[in-house]
């Protein structure tokens, strides 16, 4: 079976302008609401309790939400989580009151409604830990950054390693724009696959790059422009099949993962979507744009042909 | 050209091997068992434990599956959970004669079903996460600036001490926080009080300070020491922490130090949280300190009086006052045991206490300067002491042994003793973090990751064998030997497994297709461009190892920042990442090769491999290499 049958270089870059004016425009909505919206943390990062009660016939919510907010509290979340009968209800922290014995003195009084409630999960997490979640995220983020970058950097070229980078924080911040816009939680696990999604991520863009480089040690006679398509062009089977392969083991966990792995499922499914797009119209425009020439690939002339010399790249 | 030496086969049939070996013990699940393990720290489980169990086990002709010595604690493997019940029953009666002072922990545990030789091998399953088999979870925080507090206190007391004993005057002394302040008459005074803590007080720095007329001595804990008192109340938090848990016969906790300040706690399979929490959370220490029997503090018992100087104000358990002097003489450090028991002569309750050596020294010459006078053993809950008892000293009191006796019914020194036994802390604790999980969302959680890893699989092999053909078969072989040495490596390195580590499992399997796609297409291209097909599936896999080097690279570094800066989920998560791209680039490049070389390597004329299409766009539109 063959899917691709290309006969000519697809001219990707003919469009790169108008492709990075929208993706420009994507970037700065996702920014936007970022900022007008904020993300809707999870309770790991804010601190406060998150209760999953489990009924045996599908839950009155109006009633859970009456039943808890006569206890007092401020700002309660109650919404279903997976099927009708599940319930997740979050509480903010209490000053005052001994935050361990909040989820049992919730419980206490929707079992005094209800006997048949059992509770399934609580989680109770002080606004200290919180804190920290989020320095600890952002130095692992300013640590792949930098660690891709500099491996990019070293390996290939730096212009190679910024235009990387644009494209996979270009995806990092899509995804958290589609969390702030649609008030998705942002929980630990779905901090693991943006983070995931940029090392992923550079994976096309590394693959791109490499034949970027070894095109220009080839085709000695075509332009940069022609050079990026024909790279883009002969590495898009192997970039559609990649991403499809992931994206069905990402599917595969979107339906059957449950509402846990949900987020999770989500935030790589835009990753990889954007992926592959960021790889070919933002990583290798802005590479472009940066005037990435044969000078560039061509600088430590020691044996321009070699396929033995390991870097000399990959031929893919 | 396609031929590996023997070698290479030889470690590719080795790292099979090792890995169906220790892939395993996951597949026999888990049998129910009781454990018995030690309720003392002077209480071995040995042999003869074992020969207990068994003849306890046979007495009530309970048939076991088989008895394991295993460390510190007896594992007895059971055919139901009918047969667990009344297996710890009777190892219950047999064992612990006496309820309120239990000698060994029984406890209900699930134990891997993996036959013997496996276990030898030291192959056992993955440790699951508490979101995959229930429990519930802790973080607390424990109080350093408390701590800290506590031994400057301490140090205070013993400076005044010896400064009466080497007769330096001195016009008082006092803490203020972390500092103590001793106020003195004249330089000399000042340079002898500051030789005396040089030479006496290794922990101590001192510093000069003139406030006007007015000479003192600032006297402070140095940075190193105030570390050590650090890591020392950690220390003993721990040790408290396992000594209470053991009280709720939890079969596996996990008591860790997480940072500088911070202890986790797991108790798998526990679902009552109010217990578990009460017993945690009764963030108790330990301090004797004098009571103050003056007129002023006599008065100051009576409600509203005012408390003097130096002493504090304490509830007894009956509710009466009783006026402390602040100094304290003992800390729940210097206790080694406590035990209930009879006084000889007079036939009434006590509680027997045994001191560790400084304990006695103190304990000695605190009793002897006090004959007659009363002694408060107060305990700090959430900030808050109460006096547990007050006895009076009647004799001076040596070698360590204290019997603490007056007033008490048997049920209160049984109760008296067994708070005092399981340990104070050094410092209270927070909890900051809880989390509990049912074990049926455990269950279902298992269930769900399974299912999403297993159909993911199928799909992408499927798809691969129909657009690859042959060499998609090789390469959902290699995707299921990839997938078998992570579950290896996994439970050989009894790495927890949780719910994002199943998610990450599933994700690697997407990402290790990678390589293998990565590979194809090149072998196909070189067809393409007329390579032979030997030379084609060279050139495919040599010239693609540089690309998957590269982006394994990639993702690698991101795996590592994961790992070292997530906690919790995202841990979990980052360690199935990482070791599933090593794993797969040793399954896609080298094992999926191996199987390659195998199948064409040995055929010189091979006219064909079977990988599917090879589509020839018309001669001339191809690109060609110059």
């Amino acid at each position: 079976m063959e899917l691709f049958k290309i006969k000519k270089d697809i001219p990707f870059m003919r469009h790169a302008l108008v492709l990075n004016a929208i993706s420009f425009i994507t970037f700065a909505l996702a920014v936007f609401f970022l900022f007008s919206r904020g993300l809707h943390l999870s309770v790991e990062f804010t601190g406060g309790t998150l209760m999953e009660v489990s009924y045996s016939q599908p839950a009155d919510l109006q009633k859970v939400r009456g039943t808890v907010a006569t206890l007092g509290y401020g700002e309660v979340f109650v919404q279903n989580f997976g099927s009708a009968r599940d319930v997740m209800i979050r509480l903010p922290t209490q000053k005052g009151v001994n935050s361990a014995q909040q989820s049992e003195k919730v419980l206490s009084a929707l079992k005094a409604n209800d006997p048949d409630v059992t509770l399934r999960r609580a989680e109770f997490v002080g606004p200290q830990v919180g804190d920290e979640l989020v320095e600890d995220g952002l130095m692992a983020l300013a640590f792949v950054v930098g660690g891709i970058m500099l491996y990019l950097a070293i390996r290939f070229e730096w212009k190679f390693a910024v235009s990387a980078i644009i494209a996979n924080l270009h995806d990092v911040v899509i995804i958290l724009g589609f969390f702030a816009f649609f008030q998705w939680e942002f929980s630990l696990a779905v901090l693991a696959a943006v983070l995931a999604v940029l090392g992923y991520s550079v994976n096309e863009s590394v693959v791109i790059f490499d034949r970027i480089r070894e095109n220009f040690r080839r085709y000695r006679k075509m332009n940069t422009v022609e050079i990026i398509d024909n790279a883009i062009t002969s590495t898009i089977s192997r970039t559609i099949i990649t991403h499809g392969s992931t994206q069905i083991m990402v599917l595969s966990m979107l339906l059957f993962g449950g509402e846990t792995l949900y987020y999770f499922a989500l935030a790589l499914t835009i990753g990889i979507c954007f992926g592959i797009y960021s790889s070919v119209f933002v990583g290798a425009a802005v590479a472009m744009w940066l005037g990435i020439s044969r000078e560039d690939m061509v600088k430590p002339i020691k044996k321009d042909n070699d396929p033995s010399d390991e870097n000399s790249g990959a031929v893919v | 050209m396609n031929r590996y030496p023997v070698w290479k086969y030889v470690v590719i049939v080795i790292a099979l091997l090792l890995g169906a070996v220790y892939t395993l013990p996951n597949f026999f699940g888990e049998a129910p068992a009781v454990q018995v393990s030690s309720g003392k720290a002077t209480i071995k489980v040995d042999t003869s434990t074992l020969q207990k169990v068994e003849d306890a086990l046979n007495a009530n002709s309970i048939n076991t599956r088989g008895l394991v010595l295993d460390g510190g604690s007896v594992r007895v493997r059971l055919e139901s959970t009918d047969e667990q019940l009344k297996a710890k029953d009777a190892i219950q009666k047999a064992l612990i004669p006496d309820a309120s002072d239990p000698q060994f922990v029984v406890a209900l545990n699930l134990v891997s079903r993996s036959p013997g030789w496996l276990t030898a091998l030291y192959a056992s399953p993955m440790y699951l996460g508490l979101d995959l088999r229930g429990g519930v979870h802790f973080m607390l925080q424990v109080d350093m600036q408390a701590a800290l507090n506590q031994r400057v206190e301490a140090l205070t007391g013993e400076l005044r001490s010896v400064m009466r004993e080497k007769d330096i005057r001195h016009g008082g002394i006092s803490r203020n926080g972390q500092n103590i302040e001793i106020r003195v008459r004249d330089a000399q005074q000042q340079e002898a009080a500051k030789r005396l803590i040089t030479d006496q007080f290794p922990d101590l720095q001192t510093r000069e300070v003139t406030d006007g007329a007015e000479l003192r001595l600032g006297v402070n804990i140095k940075p190193e020491s105030a570390r050590k008192v650090q890591e020392q109340a950690l220390k003993q938090n721990i040790t408290t922490l396992h000594n209470r848990i053991n009280e709720l016969g939890v079969a596996e906790p996990v008591i860790q130090q997480q940072g500088l300040d911070r202890i986790v706690v797991q108790l798998p399979g526990v679902q009552d949280t109010a217990k578990a929490k009460d017993i945690l959370g009764r963030t108790a220490t330990l301090e004797v300190r004098m009571v103050d029997e003056s007129t002023e503090a006599r008065a100051a018992e009576q409600p509203g009086g005012m408390v003097p100087f130096g002493t504090e104000r304490y509830l007894e358990r009956d509710g009466r006052a009783l006026i402390v002097k602040k100094q304290v003489v003992l800390t729940g450090d210097n206790l080694t045991d406590a035990q209930p028991g009879f006084d000889s002569q007079t036939q009434e309750p006590v509680v027997n206490l045994t001191l560790d050596g400084k304990g006695a020294r103190i304990f000695k010459d605190v009793t002897r300067d006090n004959v007659g006078k009363r002694m408060a053993i107060i305990l700090f809950e959430k900030g808050k002491g109460e006096v547990v008892t007050a006895p009076v000293i009647r004799a001076e009191i040596g070698g360590g042994r204290v019997q603490i006796s007056g007033r008490m019914t048997t049920v209160e020194a049984n109760d008296t003793a067994l708070l005092l036994r399981a340990g104070s802390l050094a410092a209270p604790m927070e909890i900051i973090e809880e989390r509990t999980i049912g074990p049926s969302l455990g269950a279902e959680n298992i269930a769900k990751g399974f299912n999403s890893v297993t159909w993911g699989f199928l799909v992408i092999g499927a798809f691969m064998v129909i657009y690859y053909a042959m060499f998609g078969l090789f390469s959902g072989i290699a995707l299921g030997v990839n997938l078998l040495l992570l579950v290896a490596i996994l439970s050989t390195l009894q790495a927890t497994l949780t719910l994002p580590g199943m998610a990450a499992m599933a994700l690697a399997l997407g990402m290790a297709i990678d390589s293998n796609v990565l590979i194809n297409e090149r072998v196909r291209e070189e067809l393409r461009n007329g390579a032979s097909p030997q030379a084609a599936i060279h050139a495919g896999y040599d010239r693609a190892w540089a690309t998957i080097f590269d982006s394994n690279i990639t993702t690698l570094i991101a795996g590592v920042a994961l790992l070292a800066f997530g906690s919790g989920p995202v841990r979990g998560f980052a360690v199935v990442h990482t070791i599933g791209i090593l794993t797969s680039m040793f399954s896609a490049v080298f094992f999926s090769r191996g199987l390659v070389n195998l199948w064409y390597g040995g055929q010189k004329k091979l006219k064909s491999v079977s990988i599917g299409t090879v589509w020839r766009p018309e001669a001339g539109t191809a690109v060609k290499a110059d």
